[in-house]
C-alpha cells in the first residue's frame, strides 16, 4: 500500500474565458494504509478531485504521485487503467450483466481469478456464498460492499469512495460505514473517501481533509480538525460553532461572554472567538452571564439549546448542548452562562465573512 | 491508445489553462473515431455520388434537365400527392385518435388495435392487393387511397399517445369557463396534440415522397417512378441523377421542417405523475353510429381489402398449383441478404452510436448527423447512386450481394444507429470508468462492459433492421445479383405483368414477416399506442421504417 501525494493540483472546466476554475491549488498527503475523507460542501470540487486522482479527468497543473510514481504531471498522463487506483462510486455502479463474483473477478487476471482472490474478498466484505448472485438480487448495502470488494481485489495501490453511503437510508449506513471501515483495514489500503456528511466523516476517518474553494483549507485527524480548526470556514463548516466578536490580548480574548482563555498565542486586535456549544454550559440565573432561552431543539442523545444575551448594541445569538432532554427550559426562561476550556481565535475577517 | 497520451507542447510550456483541456480524457480513442468516421461517409456517399454525377455533363444538362415541361409538371404532382395524402392522413389519423382515447365507443380497445394494423402491411404490397382487386382504379386516386391507408397510423399512433398524456383537467376548466364542446375541442384539445400532429404529418409527408412500390404498382407518375424510368431507358443516367437530387433536396428541406416542428413540440405541465384520465365523451346513439361506421369504413378499407383480396388470389393461386419451391428460394434469399444487411448496418453503426451516446462536440456531432443521412435519402435514390458508383469505381460488386449490403446499411442506419445510440445512453458510463480503473483499456471497455450491456438494445435494433431488409423493394430492384429473386422482387416481377394470382403467396409472406415487428413493438408498449412523439430522438429516427419499407 501506498502513499498519495498531492502537490499543486489545478483543474478548470470549459474554455477561453467560460473557463470555472474547480481546484486551485490542492495539496494532501494520505499516508499509506490510512483513510482520508475529504470533507466538503457540494459544488466544492471534492467529486473532481476523486475522478483526477483516478484519471477519468486530466490535471491542468500539479503534480499526484503514488508511493514516489509520478502519474499525473505537466505532460504526464497515465491513464486509469494503469494508475491501479480501485474506484467505488455512489451506489455501488455494479455491472447488471455479470453475477457478484464477475463483478469481484473483473479486474483480476485469468490465474487470479482461479486462484481464490475472488472468494477471499468477498469473505472480507462479509459476503462469502453470494458468488452466484446478480447484482439486482443485492440490498443497496450489499451492493455497495460488493462494489468495495471488486475495487479491492486486485490489490490497487489506493481506493476511492465517492459518497459511497449517500444513497443507503440512515439506519442501514452506520453499519455499512463500519464494515468498509473494517474491511479496508484488514486490507491494509489506503483509502480517499469523498463525503459532504461531517458526521460521517469525522466517525470514519483518520484525517479529515476540508476542501473549500478548491484548495484543502485543513487536513488533520478528526478531534484535532475539531478542536483546533485553522480557519473560521473550518470551524464552522466542522460541527456546530458559537461565533463571537472579540478582541485578543495575549492568550485571552475579550468576549460578550467575558474573557476567554486562547489555545496557543495570537497577534492581538480584534478578530472572532469561536466556541463548541458543548463548552457553554447553562447555570442559574444571576450567576454566569445573563442570557435568555430563545428556544430547544431535542436530537435525542443531546439538546441544543439557542440562547440570546442583551447587549448594549445587537443582541448575541449563542448555543448550548446539553445531555438528555432540554426539561424545563422555555424561551424566555433567564439562565446565567459559563464557558469551560478555550476558544479558538481568528483575526478580523475579510469583509463580508461571517 | 489516445489515453496514455505523453507530453504535448502546450502542456509542457504553457503553464496557464489552455482552452479545451479539460475536454482531453473525453476525447474519443481512434479505434472508435475511425470506424465511426468511416461509416458516416459510407452513408454520405449515395448523396455526395449522385450530386456529381447529376453534373456529369456539365451546367448545361443539369439547367436542361431542371427546365424541362416534365420537371415542373413532375415536382407538382409529388408534392401534390404528398399534400393530398397527408392532409387525409391528418383527418383519419386525429379523428381515430380522439375516438379510441377519448369518445366512449364500444370495443374502444379492439378498435385502437385494429386502427394500427395498416402499419404491418408494406405500401406496396397493399398497393397491390387493390389493383388485383380493382385493376381501373385511377393511378392517383389508388396512390391518394392507398398511401393515405398506409400513413394514417403515423398521424394516429403520436396523436393517441399526446391525448392520452394531455391533462383532462385542461378541457374541464374550459368547460367550466362557459366554453362549449366544440369550442374546446377546437381551441384547447387539438392545440395539445398539435405538436405530435405535426411530427406525424411531417413523417407522412416524407413517406410519401420517398414511396417507390405503390406509387409504381399503381402507375402514378411520381418522382421515384419517373426516376426508375429514366434509369431503365437510358444509359448515361444523368436525368435520372438530377431528379434524384431534386428529390433529395425536397426531402432535406421536409426533413428540416420536421427537426424545426420537433424543437418547438414542447408541452408545460406543472407538477409530477401521470395526469388523470378524464371521463370518455358521449356522442349520443346518432353520433356513436357514426363513429362506429366511420372506424370500420377506415379499417375496412385498410385492413379488411387488402386482405380480402390476397386471401382471393392466394385461393386462386394454389387452386392452379402453388409454386412452394420459388417461393423457398426467394424465402431464403430474402433472409441471407437481409441477415448480411442487418449484421452490417449494426457493425457500422455501433461506433456512431457509442460516440454519439458517450462523446460531445462538433465533429461528433457531425458523423452522428452523417449516419442518418439514409434518413433523407428514398431506397430508389440510394440505389441509383450506389449503380453509377459501382459502375464507374467498383465494378466487381456490380449487382453482387455486397453492394446491396451496403445500400441496406445507408438505408436502415439511422434506426441501428438509434438503436445503439439509445441503449447505450441508458448504461451509465460510470461502469465503463469503473472497469478502466480495474486495468480494462478502452476499447476492451467497449468489448467487456458496454456492449455486454447495451446488448439487449441493439440486438433489437439489429433484428429490426434485418425485418426492414426484407420488406425493401427498390434498391433490393436495382442492386440484386442477376438471378436472384426475394420476395419483394418476386412481387414486384409478377405485379408488372399481372399475374396477380402468382404474386399472392409472396404478398402474404411479407405480411407476415412485417406483421412480426409491429407485434413486438406493440408487446413492448405494453399493449398501448406508442407515445411516438416523446421518444428520443434515436428512436424517433427508426420510426419511419418502422411498418413499411416498401417505399
Amino acid at each position: 500500500m501506498s502513499t498519495l501525494l498531492v502537490r499543486g493540483l489545478e483543474k478548470a472546466y470549459g474554455s477561453g474565458r467560460d473557463t470555472v476554475p474547480v481546484l486551485r491549488g490542492v495539496n494532501l498527503e494520505v499516508p499509506a494504509g490510512s483513510l482520508t475523507a475529504v470533507l466538503g460542501p457540494s459544488g466544492c470540487g471534492k467529486t473532481t478531485l476523486l475522478r483526477v486522482i483516478a484519471g477519468f479527468e486530466s490535471a491542468d497543473i500539479g503534480v499526484l504521485s503514488l508511493d514516489g510514481r509520478v502519474v499525473s504531471a505537466p505532460g504526464t498522463h497515465v491513464a486509469p487503467e494503469r494508475r491501479r487506483v480501485g474506484v467505488v462510486p455512489q451506489e455501488g455502479a455494479l455491472f447488471p450483466h455479470l453475477t457478484v463474483a464477475g463483478n469481484v473477478g473483473f479486474g483480476l487476471s485469468r490465474a487470479s481469478r482461479r486462484g481464490g482472490r475472488v472468494g477471499e474478498v468477498l469473505d472480507l466484505v462479509g459476503l462469502r456464498g453470494f458468488g452466484d448472485r446478480m447484482p439486482h438480487e443485492l440490498s443497496g448495502g450489499q451492493q455497495q460492499r460488493v462494489a468495495l470488494a471488486r475495487a479491492l481485489a486486485p490489490g490497487p495501490a489506493l481506493v476511492l469512495l465517492d459518497e459511497p453511503f449517500a444513497a443507503l437510508d440512515t439506519g442501514l449506513r452506520a453499519m455499512v460505514r463500519e464494515e468498509v471501515r473494517r474491511a479496508l483495514r484488514a486490507a491494509g489500503a489506503t483509502a480517499v473517501l469523498v463525503t459532504h456528511d461531517q458526521e460521517e466523516a469525522l466517525s470514519v476517518a483518520d484525517q479529515v481533509a476540508v476542501l473549500s474553494r478548491g484548495r484543502i483549507a485543513q487536513a488533520a485527524a478528526p478531534a484535532r480538525l475539531y478542536r483546533e480548526p485553522v480557519d473560521l470556514d473550518v470551524a464552522t463548516f466542522v460541527g456546530d460553532a458559537v461565533v463571537l466578536d472579540a478582541v485578543a490580548c495575549g492568550r485571552h480574548a475579550d468576549t460578550p461572554l467575558g474573557r476567554l482563555p486562547l489555545r496557543g498565542a495570537v497577534p492581538s486586535g480584534p478578530g472572532r472567538a469561536v466556541l463548541r456549544p458543548e463548552q457553554v454550559q447553562l447555570v442559574r440565573p444571576g450567576s454566569g452571564v445573563a442570557a435568555v432561552v430563545t428556544g430547544t431543539t431535542f436530537y435525542g442523545h443531546d439538546a441544543v439549546v439557542r440562547l440570546r444575551i442583551p447587549g448594549p448594541g445587537d443582541d448575541i445569538d449563542v448555543a448550548a448542548r446539553r445531555q438528555g432532554a432540554p426539561e424545563g427550559l422555555q424561551a424566555g426562561d433567564a439562565v446565567g452562562l459559563l464557558v469551560h476550556g478555550e476558544a479558538s481565535f481568528f483575526p478580523q475577517p475579510a469583509a463580508g465573512v461571517r | 491508445m489516445t489515453m496514455t497520451s505523453s507530453a504535448t507542447a502546450d502542456e509542457s510550456t504553457v503553464p496557464a489553462t489552455p482552452p479545451g483541456r479539460s475536454t482531453r480524457a473525453a476525447r474519443p480513442p481512434l479505434a472508435l473515431l475511425v470506424p465511426a468516421v468511416v461509416t458516416a461517409a459510407l452513408a454520405l456517399l449515395p448523396l455526395g455520388y449522385l450530386g456529381v454525377r447529376a453534373f456529369d455533363h456539365g451546367v448545361g444538362e443539369v439547367v436542361d434537365v431542371l427546365w424541362r415541361d416534365r420537371t415542373l409538371r413532375l415536382v407538382l404532382r409529388s408534392l401534390g400527392l404528398a399534400a393530398a395524402v397527408t392532409a387525409a392522413a391528418l383527418v383519419v389519423g386525429v379523428s381515430l385518435a380522439w375516438l379510441t382515447t377519448r369518445a366512449w365507443l364500444p370495443g374502444r380497445r379492439t378498435w385502437a388495435v385494429l386502427a394500427s394494423l395498416p402499419l404491418a402491411v408494406p405500401s406496396y404490397v397493399a398497393a397491390y392487393a387493390w389493383v388485383a382487386a380493382f385493376p381501373r382504379i385511377p393511378s392517383f386516386v389508388g396512390a391518394l387511397l392507398v398511401l393515405t391507408l398506409c400513413c394514417y397510423p403515423y398521424v394516429l399512433l403520436p396523436v393517441a399517445a399526446a391525448l392520452q398524456r394531455a391533462d383532462p383537467a385542461l378541457e374541464e376548466v374550459s368547460a367550466a369557463l362557459g366554453r362549449g364542446r366544440l369550442s374546446t375541442f377546437l381551441t384547447v384539445t387539438l392545440a395539445q396534440v398539435r405538436a405530435a400532429a405535426a411530427a406525424g404529418a411531417l413523417l407522412v409527408a416524407l413517406y410519401v415522397l420517398s414511396d417507390f412500390g405503390a406509387v409504381a404498382i399503381l402507375r402514378f407518375d411520381a418522382f421515384t417512378r419517373v426516376i426508375y424510368a429514366s434509369y431503365r431507358s437510358s444509359f448515361d443516367g444523368v436525368t435520372a441523377a438530377v431528379l434524384g437530387s431534386v428529390l433529395v433536396l425536397v426531402t432535406v428541406a421536409i426533413v428540416a421542417a420536421e427537426g424545426r416542428s420537433r424543437g418547438r413540440a414542447q408541452q408545460a405541465r406543472i407538477g409530477a405523475g401521470a395526469p388523470r384520465r378524464g371521463a370518455p365523451v358521449r356522442l349520443g346513439t346518432v353520433g356513436t353510429a357514426g363513429a362506429l361506421a366511420w372506424c370500420a369504413l377506415v379499417v375496412g378499407l385498410g385492413i379488411g381489402v387488402p386482405l380480402a383480396s390476397l386471401g382471393y388470389w392466394l385461393a386462386r393461386g394454389s387452386s392452379a398449383g402453388l409454386q412452394l419451391g420459388e417461393l423457398a428460394i426467394a424465402a431464403g434469399a430474402t433472409v441471407i441478404v437481409s441477415a448480411l444487411g442487418a449484421l452490417a448496418t449494426t457493425l457500422l453503426a455501433v461506433p456512431v452510436g457509442v460516440l454519439a451516446a458517450r462523446y460531445r462536440g462538433s465533429g461528433v456531432r457531425l458523423v452522428e448527423q452523417a449516419a442518418y443521412a439514409g434518413h433523407a435519402l428514398p431506397g430508389i435514390v440510394v440505389a441509383l447512386s450506389l449503380v453509377f458508383f459501382a459502375v464507374r469505381f467498383a465494378y466487381p460488386i456490380y449487382q453482387q450481394v455486397p453492394l446491396l449490403v451496403i445500400a441496406y446499411a445507408v438505408l436502415f442506419l439511422p434506426a441501428a444507429v438509434g438503436a445503439v445510440r439509445a441503449s447505450v445512453a441508458l448504461s451509465p458510463p460510470v461502469l465503463e470508468e469503473v472497469a478502466r480503473s480495474l486495468g480494462r483499456r478502452p476499447l476492451q471497455v467497449l468489448r467487456d462492459v458496454t456492449l455486454p450491456v447495451a446488448g439487449p438494445g441493439v440486438a433489437a435494433g439489429a433484428a429490426l433492421v434485418f425485418l426492414t431488409c426484407m420488406k425493401e423493394l427498390p434498391a433490393t430492384l436495382l442492386l440484386r445479383p442477376t438471378g436472384m429473386e426475394t420476395l419483394a422482387t418476386e412481387l414486384w416481377g409478377q405485379t408488372q405483368v399481372g399475374a396477380y394470382a402468382a404474386a399472392a403467396p409472396y404478398a402474404a409472406a411479407l405480411v407476415l414477416l412485417a406483421a412480426v415487428p409491429t407485434y413486438l413493438l406493440s408487446r413492448q408498449s405494453g399493449g398501448e399506442v406508442r407515445p411516438v412523439g416523446t421518444a428520443g430522438r434515436g428512436v424517433r429516427a427508426a420510426e419511419p421504417h418502422v411498418g413499411g419499407a416498401g417505399r
